[in-house]
C-alpha cells in the first residue's frame, strides 16, 4: 500500500533533483493540449496523460505540458500544439496516446516534426 | 462523452475558469437505493440567477471565458437518460455546486469510468488549485485531499513532480480498489 512515509521519501529525493534542474535555466519546449468539452469528448485526457508520462519517463526537464481551451477546430480534436523556442508552432490533430509517444521521441527529443500527424497534412 | 469521469473533467474546467482555489469532486454509489450521485463543488466566483437560467442552453456561452457551452447540457443529458437529473446551486461570490443523480442500474447509465485519470489530470494541470476527491461505495469511503499532500510535501516540492504524481495515481487506485473488495469490481470501464 502507498504510505505517507513513501511520499515523504519522494519529497526528499525531489528536493535533491530540483537543485540540479534549476541550474540549467534554458528556455523550454511547450506542449499544449486542448481540454475543452470538444477535446475531452474526442479523447484528450489519455493524450495529455501520455505526454506527461513520456516526458517524465525520458527526464525531459525543459518540457512543460499545459492545457488550453477550445481553439475552434473541434473536428480535429484532440489537438496538441508544440512550441519549440525559435521555431514555428506545430499543430497536431486527431491525437492518440500512441501518437503522443511518437511526437515525444521524434519531435521533442530529436527535433523532427511528425508531418503526417499535423493538422496541415489532414487539410490536404 | 463515453464515460461520466470525462463529464467530471469537463465540468471541473468551469470551476477552474471561475477562479476556484478548491474543487471538491464526489462520487457516491448506493446499491440498496440504486443511486449514483456525482458532485462537483467549487469556491469560484459563482453565477447570478440570470446566468444560472441560461446554463441549460447549449448555445449560451460567455464568449470571453468560455465558461459554459456544451458541458452542462451533455452532463444533464447523461443524468436524464439514466432516470436522474442535474441540479446547479450557485451564487455570486459563493461558488457553484453541480450535482448529477442517476439510477445506478439504469441500462442507459454510462459507466463512471476512469476517475483516477480525471483527478490526476486536474491535479497535474492546475498546481495552484486544491482538489478533494471523495468516493463512497455503500458504507465504504475514500478521500484524497491535495491540501493534506501539500503539507507533507512542503513548499519546495510541487504536486506535479513526476514521482509525486505516480504516488498519487497509485494511492487513488489502491483506495478505490478497497471500496469494493468482496462486493464485486468497481465500475471502472475502459481507460479513455
Amino acid at each position: 500500500m502507498k504510505s505517507i512515509e513513501e511520499l515523504k521519501a519522494i519529497r526528499d529525493k525531489a528536493k535533491e533533483k530540483m537543485t540540479v534542474r534549476d541550474a540549467s535555466g534554458e528556455e523550454g519546449i511547450r506542449v499544449v493540449v486542448g481540454m475543452a468539452t470538444c477535446g475531452i469528448a474526442a479523447g484528450a485526457r489519455p493524450v495529455l496523460n501520455a505526454f506527461v508520462d513520456e516526458v517524465a519517463k525520458r527526464h525531459l526537464g525543459s518540457v512543460t505540458v499545459t492545457q488550453t481551451g477550445c481553439i475552434g477546430m473541434c473536428q480535429y480534436e484532440p489537438i496538441v500544439e508544440v512550441m519549440v523556442p525559435g521555431k514555428e508552432k506545430v499543430t497536431y490533430a486527431k491525437m492518440t496516446a500512441e501518437k503522443a509517444a511518437r511526437v515525444v521521441v521524434d519531435h521533442l527529443v530529436n527535433g523532427n516534426v511528425v508531418a503526417e500527424y499535423t493538422v496541415g497534412s489532414m487539410l490536404k | 462523452m463515453r464515460e461520466l469521469s470525462l463529464n467530471v473533467l469537463d465540468i471541473a474546467q468551469n470551476s477552474l475558469s471561475a477562479g476556484a482555489t478548491l474543487v471538491e469532486i464526489g462520487v457516491e454509489e448506493d446499491t440498496a437505493k440504486d443511486r449514483l450521485v456525482i458532485t462537483i463543488r467549487d469556491n469560484g466566483r459563482g453565477m447570478t440567477a440570470a446566468q444560472l437560467n441560461k446554463v441549460r442552453d447549449p448555445f449560451y456561452t460567455t464568449r470571453t471565458t468560455r465558461r459554459v457551452g456544451m458541458g452542462i447540457p451533455l452532463f444533464r443529458m447523461a443524468a436524464e437518460m439514466a432516470g436522474g437529473g442535474l441540479e446547479i446551486v450557485s451564487a455570486p461570490g459563493e461558488g457553484t455546486a453541480v450535482t448529477a443523480g442517476f439510477v445506478r442500474s439504469h441500462i442507459d447509465r454510462m459507466p463512471v469510468g476512469d476517475m483516477q485519470g480525471t483527478v490526476t489530470a486536474l491535479i497535474r494541470m492546475n498546481p495552484q488549485v486544491d482538489f478533494l476527491y471523495r468516493r463512497r461505495f455503500n458504507e465504504r469511503e475514500m478521500a484524497v485531499d491535495t491540501r493534506e499532500l501539500r503539507q507533507v510535501l512542503g513548499e519546495e516540492v510541487p504536486l506535479s513532480d513526476p514521482d509525486v504524481m505516480e504516488w498519487i495515481t497509485g494511492y487513488i487506485q489502491e483506495q478505490e480498489a478497497t471500496l469494493t473488495q468482496s462486493s464485486g469490481p468497481l465500475d471502472a470501464g475502459p481507460q479513455l
